[in-house]
């Protein structure tokens, strides 16, 4: 059920942000001077700002980059996580020891702080923002990760196949990995929305996506500024923004629901 | 006093229970009847999933709700129908007339409170005792039932505890306010031997000092022989049978009945085979008449003149317990502790002991699953803790384990024949594929499964047909040796008996050495050659299996041997 | 006890130390400085200034500096504000943002928790559908959309309060933010003791207790809830984490004079010392909270072992 409506939603918005921009007549850098803060009518679908762009096809592309934003920076989370974690738990002992005390003082950094602070110094660099945030989300990943392999290789036919002489190679491909297979497609569809929400709340501080690219955050922000003149330029992009989140939490959650019923805690 | 004039305590009359769930209806328990009788002890007996802990569950109107629900039927306790009461009233009732031990005390006591208060709280309940009156009474109860410094124990949190401790205090939680009618629903199952036969006698005490009466649930027959005058045989949701314990002994009606007789190994004779349910009952559930050839005891051959195939030296495993800051280690508890012997060719050498001695351990580590503090395992000439990781990956061919949980030893992310490929992959791999996979039907035929089912996953199969796909995955790369892990222990009676069976079979058709590793004496000496005992890391006898059971040397071996249940039913005086 | 609260409080220095050093060292890494802006200054009135900060030292030598100051308690002056101390100006912001995100907690701990053992209770009914769906749209929302929306009804249209400031933190200038802070946690916290008070309600020993006679509420009160919030207990230190971050925006929309507006102020005007001040005192909170989390825990779960946890942590 949750799974259905999430999915139903993300594909929706996913077309709609992809597919949009190709029904749109207008550009979205282009001012229209006399047209600031239009209301949404037939020309402006969804408005214009208050320097007079329009409203439509700036939310769609600024969803384009919130989207790959998600989506790369959770690569990169889940590519650390995923072979950080699972290095750890194989090995156990001393390795994990040392492994766990690193992440434990990466937990203790106030992590967002340095990101801001390195968003406010190098913030034009696109790819900064998905390497900072990405570096900042892999760490639940890792402990989920390094916890289920610790588990598995307890388990009785991970020792079977290395009594049976399988080397820790194929152990680790063929048998751990396909079982952290659906832990790690739940953690990773519930890191998306955590990182398009520090993107947007980044890009609401001024300190994500920069001008004349656009994201969200970004617009949420410039909306939050003008409410009063022109509040559908707050509305429009906040909704686009909460109902991918909805989505993504929901598929999320539901996939957790179906393949994960112990993991419900953390 | 004549018994027919008497009310019974509680009386079960056409009890149906079904539980419901999306895809189906399961009948749990149907039209079960019998009575329970002031003062009277009944059995209740049948293999997991007959039923028999749904039906103590409706007694005390605990069944979940949904998916379960009661159907049909009355249960009478001292004339009312529970099944009509109120929530209200049934409290009333629960803890204070009808009490209930369960079978996990593991986790059955709530973790965050200490159990003292868990058991004062009964008390306060029921008997509107005062804190303080209520918590004297807890340590007397504590005392009765047989934990020591129970002044001190009363403070403890369940995890402080041990299993047979955590049982005890689940008795006392339950007698604390002299109950009528004590359910136990398997109350030993998760306890050793020892601790077990502690708490049966336990509750024989209690019960002739309360004179209460009792409803003992079990899968196992052996352990209500001398506590039921009564027993009542379900299987498959449905009672085959109820006779007085001496006539289920002696003259059990209900093949069935008989089966489950036959196939728990015994400790006065041999035979060749375990008899199972599938000799005495056919699927369709007739009456067959079993072969007598398996009735033959099975001469046991003395066999130190076989070539000597295995040699533990001085072996030694510490598990160190680590502290502090830094993990400093504190001190190790030696779970195998200076431990030598010898297996010969073609012999089963049984390893048995409690939970905790180091007999799992032992095995791992001969294995090389486990790393050594000392000494040293040669493997026919081979020093096994020398070999290179290479060669030891050549080696493992020759050596395999088998496992005690039948779930957690099958990749639940592969088909049954991908995991009985697996080691043909590593050490056939110059065999085509065509050839590997020959070789895989052939082994699953061995292990009496259909080829058609290799495409299926693991949660597909029942615990015994999982454990017999692991000793295909082990036969596979044909070893001479294999270390058999409790490797019987999770199945019911009957799946055990079939593979047990199967294991002997398949040792004297490819003449494989077997080192058995179990906590149950009597599976042991049905399939052991020769047997060590084990006790606290350390191999305290060890002799021909026979030698054991008649003439054991060791004080903790008679203490083992003593405990088993005997089989031999209640005289009813 | 005593040992293992000293050894996690020891523990806390090098954390600090490294949290200190790379900030100091992206600060300066920063391009920019912090007299940007001024008016063009004479190179008198330069050299006046570096003496005063420590500009002139070479970039080692000021780090060291600062460590031995920071050692003795001594945050240095601000860039920004000229006349204040970084200690000074900790000392107003700080009680500022722990009086919001004490009232935020509270408040997330009491409805999150409320709404949790109702749709627990009710699970798969109409009120545990609501409240979930509640909850999901909750987590989805980010607090600056909602804030701006409180602002337009509860402030501007319906002028039922004031649209931000502090005026000493009165209730009514404390009820926007403190709503819009606690919102996400609220939903988070409601969903963690809904799924956990489930799990718990299925296990052997809530039979246990029913079996012994106990009513209902006795059960789900005193049995089943106990357990069910140690998950919510470990969540306090995430969510502590993220309310301290959540408040950064909330104190900018809302123009509350707290630790995280002057944090985003200072590292956009490259003062350095501010900056570095509020780094540090958020790193020793977010350490000293985690540490009263864990003693916590182990209060409530007697179970654990404070080492033993540190070593499973990810396992529970």
């Amino acid at each position: 059920m949750k799974l259905k409506v999430g999915l139903m939603l993300l594909v929706v918005i996913v077309s709609v942000v992809l597919l949009g921009p190709l029904f749109a007549k207008l550009d979205p850098e282009t001012i229209h001077w006399d047209d600031m803060a239009v209301a949404p009518d037939t020309s402006y679908w969804l408005g214009t700002d208050v320097m007079g762009r329009d409203l439509y096809i700036r939310t769609l592309q600024g969803g384009q980059i919130s989207l790959m934003v998600g989506l790369l920076a959770t690569s990169v989370s889940v590519l650390i996580g995923v072979l950080y974690g699972m290095l750890s738990g194989f090995f156990g002992g001393r390795v994990d020891v040392i492994m766990m005390r690193l992440v434990d003082v990466f937990y203790a950094l106030p992590f967002l702080f340095l990101v801001i602070l390195l968003m406010v110094f190098f913030g034009q660099q696109l790819w900064l923002l998905f390497a900072a945030i990405g570096c900042y989300l892999w760490l639940d990943m890792a402990r989920i990760v390094r916890g289920q392999t610790l588990m598995l290789k307890e388990q009785a036919f991970i020792e079977a196949s290395f009594a049976l002489g399988q080397n820790n190679k194929n152990i680790l491909l063929k048998h751990i990995l396909p079982n952290l297979k659906s832990v790690v497609i739940v953690y990773a569809t519930l890191i998306i929305p955590q990182v398009i929400m520090i993107e947007s709340f980044l890009s609401f501080l001024g300190l994500g996506v920069q001008e004349p690219m656009t994201s969200w955050g970004s617009l949420v922000n410039e909306g939050a500024n003008n409410m009063e003149l022109a509040p559908w330029s707050l509305w429009f992009p906040a909704l686009f923004l909460s109902l991918t989140l909805v989505g993504f939490n929901l598929v999320g959650d539901g996939l957790r629901d179906r393949w994960d019923p112990s993991m419900k805690q953390s | 006093m004549n018994k027919a004039d008497q009310q019974p305590l509680l009386r079960l009359q056409d009890l149906s229970v079904e539980f419901n769930t999306m895809h189906s209806q399961v009948k749990a328990v149907q039209q079960l009847s019998f009575d329970v009788n002031m003062g009277q002890t009944i059995g209740l007996v049948g293999e997991s999933g007959s039923g028999k802990s749904v039906t103590a569950l409706s007694i005390l109107g605990l069944i979940p709700e949904p998916p379960g629900r009661i159907s049909g039927g009355r249960i009478e306790f001292e004339g009312n129908d529970l099944l009509s009461m109120s929530e209200k009233q049934l409290q009333k009732i629960r803890g204070n007339d009808i009490s209930m031990v369960f079978q996990e005390p593991m986790t059955s006591l709530n973790p965050v409170f200490r159990v003292g208060f868990q058991i004062a709280e009964v008390l306060r309940l029921h008997k509107k005792l005062s804190k303080k009156q209520a918590w004297k009474r807890t340590v007397e109860l504590m005392d009765w039932v047989g934990i020591p410094e129970p002044l001190r124990r009363s403070r403890s949190y369940p995890h402080e505890l041990s299993g047979g401790q955590k049982q005890r205090v689940m008795i006392a939680m339950a007698i604390a306010c002299e109950p009528k009618l004590l359910i136990c629903d398997e109350p030993t199952t998760a306890l050793d031997v020892t601790i077990q036969k502690q708490v049966l006698e336990l509750l024989q005490r209690l019960q002739k000092d309360a004179g209460m009466s009792m409803l003992f649930i079990t899968h196992d027959l052996g352990v209500i022989a001398d506590l039921a005058d009564e027993v009542v045989v379900m299987y498959r949701s449905k009672k085959v049978e109820q006779a007085a314990t001496t006539e289920i002994f002696n003259n059990a009606q209900h093949p069935y009945s008989k089966g489950l007789l036959a196939c728990r190994p015994k400790l006065n004779d041999n035979p060749k085979r375990l008899l199972t349910v599938a000799d005495f009952m056919s699927a369709a559930g007739e009456e067959l008449t079993p072969a007598t050839e398996q009735f033959e005891p099975q001469l046991k051959t003395d066999k130190p003149s076989a070539d000597v195939l295995l040699t533990v030296n001085k072996l030694k495993t510490y598990f160190p317990i680590k502290s502090g800051f830094f993990g400093r280690i504190k001190s190790h508890v030696k779970a195998v502790d200076d431990v030598s012997f010898k297996v010969h060719k073609g012999e089963t050498l049984g390893l048995v002991g409690e939970s905790g001695c180091g007999k799992t351990t032992l095995g791992r580590t001969i294995l090389r699953l486990q790393k050594a503090d000392s000494g040293s395992v040669v493997y026919d000439g081979v020093d096994v803790f020398a070999q290179s990781s290479q060669a030891m990956r050549k080696l493992r061919s020759r050596m395999q384990i088998i496992f005690q949980d039948p779930y957690a030893s099958l990749n639940p992310r592969m088909t049954i024949g991908q995991t009985i490929m697996e080691p043909l992959n590593i050490h056939r791999s110059q065999d085509s594929k065509q050839q590997r996979w020959e070789r895989v039907v052939e082994l699953i035929k061995q292990v009496d499964l259909n080829p058609d089912q290799l495409n299926r996953y693991p949660h597909e199969f029942s615990g015994g047909q999982r454990q017999r796909i692991s000793i295909a995955r082990a036969l596979a790369v044909e070893p001479e040796f294999i270390v058999c892990d409790e490797s019987v222990s999770a199945l019911d009676v009957s799946v055990q008996a079939q593979v047990l069976n199967l294991l002997l079979d398949l040792q004297e058709q490819h003449n494989l050495t077997y080192i058995f590793i179990s906590h149950d004496l009597s599976v042991i000496n049905f399939i052991a050659d020769r047997v060590g005992v084990m006790k606290e890391g350390k191999i305290v006898e060890l002799n021909t299996a026979k030698e054991i059971y008649r003439n054991p040397q060791h004080a903790y071996t008679r203490n083992l041997l003593d405990a088993i249940p005997k089989c031999v039913p209640k005289i009813i005086s | 006890m005593l040992n293992i609260l000293v050894k996690r409080l020891l523990w806390g220095i090098p954390v600090l130390w490294l949290v200190l050093t790379l900030t100091f060292f992206l600060l300066r890494a920063a391009p920019g400085g912090p007299f940007d802006q001024e008016r063009e200054l004479t190179s008198e009135m330069t050299q006046l200034i570096e003496q005063k900060y420590n500009l002139n030292l070479s970039l080692t030598q000021q780090y060291g500096q600062y460590l031995k100051a920071t050692v003795s308690g001594d945050l240095g002056p601000s860039f920004q504000y000229v006349d204040y101390s970084v200690n000074e100006l900790i000392g107003l912001g700080l009680p500022v943002s722990l009086k919001l995100g004490f009232y935020a907690l509270l408040l997330a701990l009491l409805l999150g928790v409320i709404l949790g053992v109702v749709a627990a209770l009710y699970a798969n009914k109409w009120p545990d559908l609501v409240a979930m769906i509640t909850a999901v749209i909750g987590i989805s929302t980010p607090n600056f959309v909602i804030a701006p929306m409180l602002i337009i009804w509860l402030a501007v249209s319906w002028q039922w309060l004031p649209v931000g400031g502090w005026s000493g933190g009165g209730w009514s200038y404390l009820v926007m933010p403190v709503v819009t802070l606690s919102l996400p946690y609220i939903a988070a916290i409601a969903r963690l003791v809904r799924g956990s008070l489930m799990e718990i309600l299925n296990q052997p020993f809530i039979r246990t207790a029913r079996a012994k006679g106990l009513s209902q509420t006795s059960i789900l009160f005193k049995h089943a809830l106990r357990p069910a919030l140690l998950p919510v207990v470990s969540y306090l230190g995430p969510a502590a984490v993220g309310l301290m971050t959540g408040s950064v925006v909330i104190e900018q929309i809302f123009g509350i004079p707290g630790l995280g507006r002057y944090f985003v102020q200072g590292a956009l005007n490259r003062d350095y010392t501010l900056v570095l001040g509020v780094v540090l005192v958020i790193g020793g909170m977010m350490l000293l909270f985690n540490l009263l989390v864990d003693l916590l825990y182990r209060w409530i779960d007697p179970r654990i072992d404070l080492e033993l946890d540190k070593k499973t942590g990810a396992s529970r």
